[in-house]
């Protein structure tokens, strides 16, 4: 019996931490590996982390298949964020996407294969030949496996470099230090959850790279462990966050379980239809079809929904139809996504139409970073000596307004291995920060308050408020009337955090308090979310006001950075989108 | 489609296991509510944690059987907690943590000695060719040789399904076996000689039985016992 003693504190020493395990946290690891003293410090096993769960692809103009360049990929990824993507960075991205897609052939991944050996590639949504022709192949995949494979594969070639990892601690603070007259990172905070005990890891440098946030909708394609802790711990610290009101809605959930069915499934000629059997994207986006973005597919569907032609006892959901495909073909392209219709769905996608509806999936904002993983902290580029992050916590910005499918699995391998060069070279040339004792004090008071709560309130409904709120109001369509809401909602909630109770007061494997703090971060980055929506009075990617229907250059041409105090009051900002190679155009498809 | 509202009852009993106060592992019995549309366990285990006692752990995060998390024994079998249909189950589903690892809570059990099998057989490709700016070539037979094992999540269903692991948790067990076969198969590779000299050893491959418990638990439906055959047939005939 241990109950209601005092907490344990270990302490630790490195040149530098990376906090994740996903597809950027491993690739980063392994950039450290042999350079730096290195902790990887993870809340769920490496191979649990949500990489794994991607299925589509990860693009690249190997042009394996048919012509291809990496100037044409990054013109897709410009337009598909609707312009508010940092050229630079995308550029940077794109040309470097081909040697990271080599290279993770060489660590050995089994990529699916052409006739001759080379790396097969096929379409997918937004992705043209030749600024917006026609769809091109250049998503390199592992049948609808490949975040999977990638995960797998990063994990495997970390175990070969002995990469030090802390399985199941889970980060809840970030401590920065004096440093002469500017501030620098000192270390983190994390909780051990076997034992309830605290480590406090002393470190040069560290890199966040701890997944998104899309578990605070209620639809949503995200693991249950998505709950932002990394961006919402910095958050709290002052750290800015960048374009939160982004939240891509990827069109095709499961019907009310938001497992996603990849864009893969159109890329392989899945239709969409709706009551009538029409196939409606053709009204949408005539060239592309069914391949057009996935914002503008999201809102077609939604649109079809809420004009009365939608599919299902409520008619909330649309048909996603893969019948016409060979039978073959499906089990060897698409055979996992097909095996969800069917364990979940009970319905074989060989001959029944598929209820899909858009499912909340990726962040497009995050921890504002350069395209060397540093997190920059205002507008003018001050980066914050000695911090980093990557992978969808961060935002470079590559995505902008609207992700483009294929390019997450290939930020966080581009972006991993930046940050974590970075990162070596960092710590080489600076000192151990000395960090005062007692760091800890804060997650050591807030875990005890948790136990000690009284006030009756419960994680779970508090979290499933939150998760329908945001979903009935900030989700696809948005306007001042529903985004007000839904911040007295969040707001509420919050009130209502502080006076939860958990039944777990135990050390070991105690979910019931950890849910209880992610749930914390969910609210605040909640918050950041519709705040920043409130305020962008124009419609851009994934982010559309019914009331301001357009795209408003001349205004919103700008990053949003929202900004906590430590009293709580949210602060504004802005700064200029990176890049005039292309100018903004119309977006049609 | 049955209405989303139709809700089913089932009674839940989960074997329980605090080390902070029990001397040793009990059964308790949650009577839960789940939707009648092909809910599964983990909805089941869900609805106990979060409206009748949060105290129960288990481990899970995708929720849709990638990422391994949620192994456990579902009315006596091995299978993915997110994975295991309510309605192929009926109203009365026991549950307790998977056998052969050391039980730390609940349905939470070590993993460590599992990841320290999986990594005994130097799960990783190895080629120290140069191979250039270019990819190595495969050719999609070459490439079909060892698709089933690429699957693998490391759930460890496999190898806490298996007696004789169970008896002898030295033994590398089916889930390392299924990581060697990745990279034996893999033409790609130039270690598999150490990787079957490193199953060819007393706690290796040799083990096994064919008992197909392995190939039943897997939920990616690897054939487990096959692949484990494939090697052995490999180390008897002196390779490939
Ligand atoms: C179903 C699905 C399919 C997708 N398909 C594609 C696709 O085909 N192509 C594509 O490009 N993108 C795809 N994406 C997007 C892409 O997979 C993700 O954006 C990307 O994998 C995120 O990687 P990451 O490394 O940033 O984070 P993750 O893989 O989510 O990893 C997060 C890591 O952080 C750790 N962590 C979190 N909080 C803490 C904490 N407090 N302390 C310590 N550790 C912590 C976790 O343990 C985990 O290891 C898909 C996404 C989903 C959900
Ligand atoms: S072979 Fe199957 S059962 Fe065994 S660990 Fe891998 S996925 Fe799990
Ligand atoms: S929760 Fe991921 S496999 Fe079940």
């Amino acid at each position: 019996m241990r109950r209601f003693e005092a907490v344990n504190v270990h302490h630790h020493s490195y040149d530098a931490v990376i906090v994740g395990a996903g597809g950027a946290g491993l690739r980063a690891a392994i950039e450290t590996a042999g350079k730096c003293r290195t902790a990887v410090i993870t809340k769920l096993y490496p191979t649990r982390s949500h990489t794994g769960a991607a299925q589509g692809g990860m693009c690249a103009a190997l042009a394996n298949v048919e012509e291809d360049s990496w100037e044409w990929h990054l013109f897709d990824t410009v337009k598909g964020g609707d312009y508010l993507v940092d050229q630079p960075a995308a550029e940077v991205m794109c040309r470097e996407a081909i040697d990271a897609v080599i290279e993770l052939e060489h660590f050995g991944l089994p990529f699916n294969r052409t006739p001759e050996g080379r790396i097969d590639q096929r379409r997918f949504g937004g992705h043209t030949r030749n600024h917006g022709e026609a769809p091109v192949m250049r998503a390199c995949y592992s049948a609808d496996r490949t975040g999977h494979m990638i995960l797998q594969t990063l994990f495997q070639q970390c175990v070969a470099r002995d990469v030090n990892f802390f399985n199941e601690f889970q980060v809840l603070d970030i401590a920065f230090v004096q440093d002469g007259t500017s501030r620098r990172v000192g270390g983190v905070v994390a909780y051990e959850q076997a034992t309830g005990d605290l480590h406090v890891f002393r470190s040069k440098a560290v890199l966040f790279a701890s997944g998104g946030f899309g578990k605070m909708f209620r639809v949503s394609s995200n693991a249950h462990t998505l709950t932002g802790d990394g961006p919402g711990l910095l958050y709290r610290r002052g750290i800015p966050m960048q374009d939160m009101e982004f939240f891509q809605f990827h069109p095709t959930g499961i019907y009310k379980l938001g497992i996603l069915l990849s864009e893969a499934a159109r890329g392989e000629g899945g239709i969409l239809r709706n009551r009538d059997g029409e196939r409606f994207m053709e009204r949408y986006a005539p060239t592309v079809k069914d391949l057009a973005p996935r914002d503008m597919v999201a809102r077609a569907i939604q649109t079809e929904i809420l004009e009365g032609r939608g599919v299902g006892p409520d008619q909330d959901a649309v048909h996603l139809d893969l019948s016409h495909l060979p039978p073959e073909f499906i089990d060897a392209k698409l055979p996992d996504i097909t095996d969800f219709v069917r364990t979940y769905l009970g319905l074989e996608p060989k001959v029944d139409p598929i209820p899909i509806q858009p499912t909340a999936h990726y962040a497009m904002g995050g921890i504002p970073t350069n395209v060397d993983g540093e997190v920059v902290v205002d507008a003018g580029g001050t980066v914050m000596p000695g911090l980093y992050a990557a992978g969808e916590c961060a935002c470079v910005s590559v995505h902008g307004a609207n992700r483009l499918g294929t390019n997450s699995l290939l930020d966080i391998v581009v972006f991993g291995k930046r940050g974590g060069r970075a990162m070596a070279g960092f710590v080489a040339s600076s000192d151990l920060p000395d960090l005062a004792g007692g760091v800890e004090g804060d997650v050591r008071s807030r875990i005890e308050r948790m136990k000690a709560g009284s006030g009756g309130e419960s994680v779970a409904d508090i979290r499933d408020t939150l998760q329908n709120e945001m979903m009935d109001k900030a989700s696809v369509f948005r306007s001042a009337d529903s985004l007000r809401s839904a911040l007295a909602d969040v707001q509420e909630l919050r009130q209502r955090w502080d006076r939860v109770s958990i039944d777990d007061k135990g050390e070991t494997f105690n979910y019931d308090l950890t849910e209880a703090l992610e749930l914390g971060y969910l609210l605040d980055l909640a918050e950041a979310l519709v705040v920043s929506a409130a305020a962008r009075t124009e419609s851009r990617g994934a982010h559309m006001r019914v009331d301001h229907p357009g795209r408003d250059d001349a205004n919103w041409m700008k990053h949003t950075l929202v900004t906590r105090a430590a009293d709580a009051t949210l602060a504004l900002s802005y700064k200029p989108v990176l890049g005039d190679r292309y100018e903004p155009m119309e977006r049609k498809y | 489609m049955p209405e989303a509202a139709d809700m089913v009852d089932v009674e839940l009993r989960v074997k329980r296991y605090d080390p902070e106060r029990d001397n040793k592992p009990h059964w308790q019995t949650f009577h839960v509510q789940v939707k009648a549309f092909r809910s599964v366990v983990l909805d089941a285990l869900h609805a106990a944690k979060w409206h009748h006692d949060g105290t129960l752990s288990f481990r899970r995060s995708c929720a849709h059987g990638v990422c391994g998390s949620d192994a456990m024994v579902i009315n006596g079998a091995n299978d993915l907690a997110c994975q295991a249909l309510i309605e192929d189950l009926g109203p009365v589903v026991t549950v307790e943590a998977i056998r052969g690892l050391p039980l730390i809570k609940d349905l939470v059990v070590d993993m460590e000695p599992f990841f320290a099998q999986y990594r005994a057989v130097l799960p990783y490709l190895i080629n120290s060719d140069e191979p250039g700016y270019r990819e190595r070539l495969q050719s999609t037979e070459e490439r079909a040789r060892y698709d089933d094992t690429t699957k693998c999540i490391l759930c460890a269903a496999c190898t806490t399904s298996c007696p004789v692991y169970w008896g002898n948790t030295g033994y590398v067990g089916p889930a390392a076996i299924v990581n060697a076969h990745r990279f034996v198969f893999d033409s790609r590779d130039e270690a598999a000689e150490q990787r079957l000299d490193i199953l060819n050893h007393r706690s290796g491959v040799w083990r096994c039985r064919t008992a197909f418990n392995c190939s039943e638990a897997c939920p990616r439906g690897i054939k487990v016992t096959q692949a484990i055959e494939e090697v052995k047939r490999a180390i008897l005939l002196d390779r490939l």
